[in-house]
């Protein structure tokens, strides 16, 4: 009995490794088609579902040149990139359609390029960064530092519970009210790549305040303490006792705040447009990968499905060197800031 | 100089602060007045083809519950071993870090990853295929909780099961998990609201459903994800459903958590 | 003089220490006798202790070296060669321990005397119950908590948690007790209590006890070992070590004259 229930934990441990595997190869083995056909050219390449034609007659075997044709076609078609790419974000679904038939004709053939939900994704994760890490910062400072503890407690457990608020809630709230009044006041319209960036700011400021926070707190009272007895005034303990003491956790919680930021979907489906066109302005839609795959995953097959699963390979390998950066390099031996 | 400083710096802090506190109180603000009144009798006694929420919220609670009897014994069998059977070994260390690394890992792309071992192997979106990948995202949380858990009992208290002649696995479900059952408790039940309120990983893995089903090997209905259909439909009638479903669900997840965090905790 | 244990040469190394914690020691337990370690903080008390029902053993790696003989059944058997799970369980059940701090399960005050009970194979109900009321009788405890058996033995306090513990471990009525510092955490009114009872259990039982408490040894016990640095300095009568010590680094520790 002892050794049964010895090598179940043992199997149920390794369980973890062998799911995270199977992850990553199921992933790469639904996104192998797309591999092979678009190779690393596909993180550069902005066209998504784009027709083309394959004006290489003599050559009767595509495996072997698929290579050269991307090549060629790359140069043959810059000039026409930005054309094509208006053409097909005005309507996407459409395209998408017209696709599949094209798709049956020997001379032509879709291309997949993952740039656009690609920079979606980077450039909302640093807007939602760029908002988020400021006020979170300004919270847990407030929280640990200034407030008094009858305050602090009950804000505290405020936002602890607004970290636990499914992120659809922000999405929507994004939609219906948020989205509006970015739209009247700094224009474009009420969904765009800041309206995105903004929401998933909102999303984040919780979680990275209340870890922050957390960090703040291992601080110990007499350091802080024998600051104060010197005559430093809260700033100056804040900035020369408390961060240089919780650095490492304050980052780790950016850090870890950023991974949560680049792979959410729900907040971000319904405020980013949906649109594989690159921004030109921050007021401009866009896309990003978990939003690709939220919209698009249901109707997709063949090639523009494995499309998708070589986005999903790209979001999971992103995420999962952010957070192994932030477990590895900050967070050692804090693991407590993980339990949120 | 130093004290303007100190002040602008502190008023600085207290302002990003409010500015924070303002967003959020303003998102819960506009879902309540929105949330309260959408909901009426007729939206808990109704299914979605009716414009209730009846099978969303029943069938949004079984594809969590199910997630939770899968992925809690899991989770806890694999605690266990990180925390009595490992030692401190390489390899215990080793999983403890992955299984935090899985803990942040994309729920979109756990829903990918079901969506390739099992609804496509089936044919179609199916209940067990959305309970698998809450299981999935579920059972990091509650091995990090069971092995933090477990950690804090003292060491002596194994000891005495010992040398009463107990079995270790004996020692570790009467005495260990006992000792650590609040703080496990209260991991569980967060887990369990931070499941319950996922939508991406259901997305094609449960897909959605507008009847009142029990049958798992179906598509399954799916208040998350139905709301994130019916909140961009023209229809405003269907948007104030998806409001009242947004609403009902945010008071469940916030009850659970108020109930793990503070009721439970407090208790002990 | 008859023994129930005899330890023999024996040498004990922790997992990647480079060397021995415990070398050479030799000493007996003698049977319904009370044997007190003393000696100055890490010279090996416990581990010396740990070691004689293998406790140790929960955690891998240790080296043991030489042997810690048990009289089973008139017959001497050496512990160390013990491999199997349930060799020792069962030398579990012969040597029991009491700690240092109190360890009541979080269980009710009946469930914690009767959770050993099971594993030696007790299962009649009436059984257990008469050997529960014998366990607390035995402890001092039964008039106390007669009335609660059921209520949590958390809501105890420390120094019945601790004749709590004393019941749970004579319930399954072992041949040895082990007490490793059992009062170091008791004020001195449970401590009297607790010592008194010791003195009663050596009707019963044989006796090893961790002590830091020179008072204490000398009141309880009939042997006593001094040990420094991993080595047994002295053992003999208590009379003798402490009235007549053969090794100076002894009398230096028991008259207080000690780094
Ligand atoms: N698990 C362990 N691994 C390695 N070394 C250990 C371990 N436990 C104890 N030691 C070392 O073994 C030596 C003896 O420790 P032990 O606990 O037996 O001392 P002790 O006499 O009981 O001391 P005290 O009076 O403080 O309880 C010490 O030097 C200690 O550092
Ligand atoms: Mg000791």
């Amino acid at each position: 009995m002892e050794s049964v229930f010895k090598k179940l934990s043992l199997t149920s441990a390794t369980l973890i490794l062998l799911l995270l595997t199977s992850i990553f190869v199921v992933l790469f083995i639904y996104a192998k088609p797309a591999i092979d056909e678009f190779g690393l050219k596909f993180l550069t390449d902005p066209r998504w579902g784009v027709t083309v034609q394959v004006d290489t007659p003599k050559v009767d075997k595509q495996v072997a040149t698929t290579e050269q044709v991307t090549d060629e076609m790359a140069q043959n078609d810059n000039l026409q990139t930005e054309d094509l790419l208006l053409d097909d974000s005005s309507d996407n679904s459409d395209s998408l359609l017209t696709d599949d038939e094209d798709g049956s004709t020997a001379n032509t053939k879709e291309v997949y390029g993952g740039f656009v939900p690609i920079v979606g994704t980077v450039l909302s994760t640093i807007l939602a960064m760029l908002f988020a890490v400021p006020i979170a910062m300004g919270i847990a400072v407030f929280l640990s530092e200034i407030a008094h503890p009858l305050l602090a407690k009950p804000v505290g457990v405020a936002i602890e519970l607004l970290a636990a608020i499914p992120s659809i809630i922000y999405g929507m709230w994004g939609l219906f009210y948020f989205g509006p009044l970015v739209s009247k006041y700094v224009g474009g319209q009420s969904v765009s790549l800041l309206v995105a960036g903004l929401v998933l700011g909102v999303m984040i400021i919780p979680f990275m305040a209340s870890l922050t926070r957390d960090s703040m707190n291992t601080t110990p009272a007499v350091l802080k303490e024998s600051a104060y007895a010197m005559g430093a005034t809260k700033f100056e303990v804040i900035k020369d006792v408390i961060f240089p003491y919780a650095k490492q956790g304050i980052i780790g919680s950016i850090i870890l705040a950023l991974g949560r930021a680049l792979g959410e979907t729900m907040a971000v489906a319904f405020v980013i447009g949906g649109v594989f066109t690159f921004p030109k302005v921050v007021t401009d839609p866009t896309v990003s990968i978990p939003v690709v795959l939220a919209n698009s995953f249901a109707e997709s097959s063949g090639m523009s499905m494995s499309a998708l699963f070589y986005l999903a390979v790209v979001l999971f390998v992103l995420s999962f060197a952010v957070i192994s950066f932030a477990k590895f390099y900050f967070l050692r031996n804090k693991n407590e800031i993980f339990n949120k | 100089m130093r004290f303007l400083i100190n002040k602008i710096v502190l008023g600085l802090s207290i302002l990003a602060a409010l500015i924070g506190l303002v967003f959020l109180f303003w998102i819960l603000i506009d879902l309540t007045i929105k949330g309260v009144g959408a909901i009426d009798w007729h939206i808990f006694s109704n299914d979605l083809v009716n414009n209730g929420l009846r099978n969303l919220l029943i069938g949004q609670f079984m594809l969590a519950l199910t997630a939770v009897v899968i992925g809690v014994p899991i989770g806890m069998i694999a605690g266990i071993y990180l925390q009595e059977y490992s030692y401190g070994s390489k390899y215990a260390e080793f999983i403890r870090n992955l299984s935090d690394v899985m803990m942040s890992a994309p729920s979109i792309v756990i829903g990918v990853f079901v969506y390739a071992i099992v609804v496509n192997p089936v044919g179609h979106a199916n209940g067990w295929a959305g309970s698998i990948a809450l299981a999935i995202m579920m059972i990091p949380i509650v091995v990090r909780t069971t092995d933090d858990m477990l950690g804090l009992v003292p060491k002596e208290l194994r000891e005495a099961g010992i040398a009463l002649g107990a079995p270790k696995y004996k020692v570790i479900f009467d005495i260990i998990i006992k000792a650590a059952k609040v703080g496990i408790t209260t991991g569980i039940l967060l887990a369990f609201a931070r499941i319950a309120g996922e939508t991406a990983p259901l997305l094609f893995t449960s897909g959605n459903s507008q009847f009142f089903t029990m049958n798992m090997n179906q598509e399954f209905p799916s208040l998350t994800v139905a709301i994130y259909n019916l909140a961009t439909m023209p229809d405003e009638n269907l948007v104030k459903i998806a409001w009242a479903g947004a609403f009902i669900l945010t008071v469940f997840v916030l009850l659970i958590n108020l109930l793990g965090r503070y009721v439970i905790r407090e208790k002990k | 003089m008859k023994n129930v244990m005899e330890i023999k040469d024996f040498y004990f190394t922790y997992p990647k220490a480079p060397k021995p914690t415990l070398k050479n020691i030799n000493l007996n337990i003698e049977e319904n006798k009370i044997t007190a370690l003393i000696g100055p903080s890490g010279c090996g008390k416990s581990t010396l202790l740990r070691s004689l029902n293998r406790i140790q053993d929960l955690y891998p790696g240790n080296k043991y070296d030489g042997e810690i003989l048990l009289k089973i059944n008139d017959k001497m058997e050496n512990i160390l060669e013990y491999k199997k799970e349930n060799k020792l369980i069962e030398l579990r059940q012969r040597v029991g321990m009491i700690f240092q701090k109190p360890t009541p399960f979080p269980m009710s005050i009946f469930d914690n005397v009767a959770y050993g009970l099971k594993f030696a194979g007790i299962k009649s109900k009436s059984e257990i119950e008469g050997r529960v009321e014998k366990a607390l009788q035995g402890a001092a405890l039964w008039s106390e908590v007669k009335d609660r058996l059921k209520e949590s033995a958390l809501g105890m306090s420390g120094g019945q948690q601790q004749r709590l513990c004393i019941a749970r471990a004579i319930a399954v009525e072992p041949e040895v007790l082990l007490f490793d510092e059992p009062t170091s955490a008791l004020d001195p009114i449970s401590t009297a209590a607790i010592e008194e009872l010791v003195v009663e259990l050596k009707e019963r039982v044989s006796i090893a006890i961790v002590t830091h408490n020179m008072q204490q040894a000398s009141r309880i016990s009939d042997y006593t070992a001094f040990m420094y640095l991993g080595d047994l300095v002295e053992f003999g009568e208590t009379e003798q070590i402490f009235l007549n010590p053969k090794e100076k680094q002894t009398e230096d520790y028991i008259t207080g004259r000690f780094g």
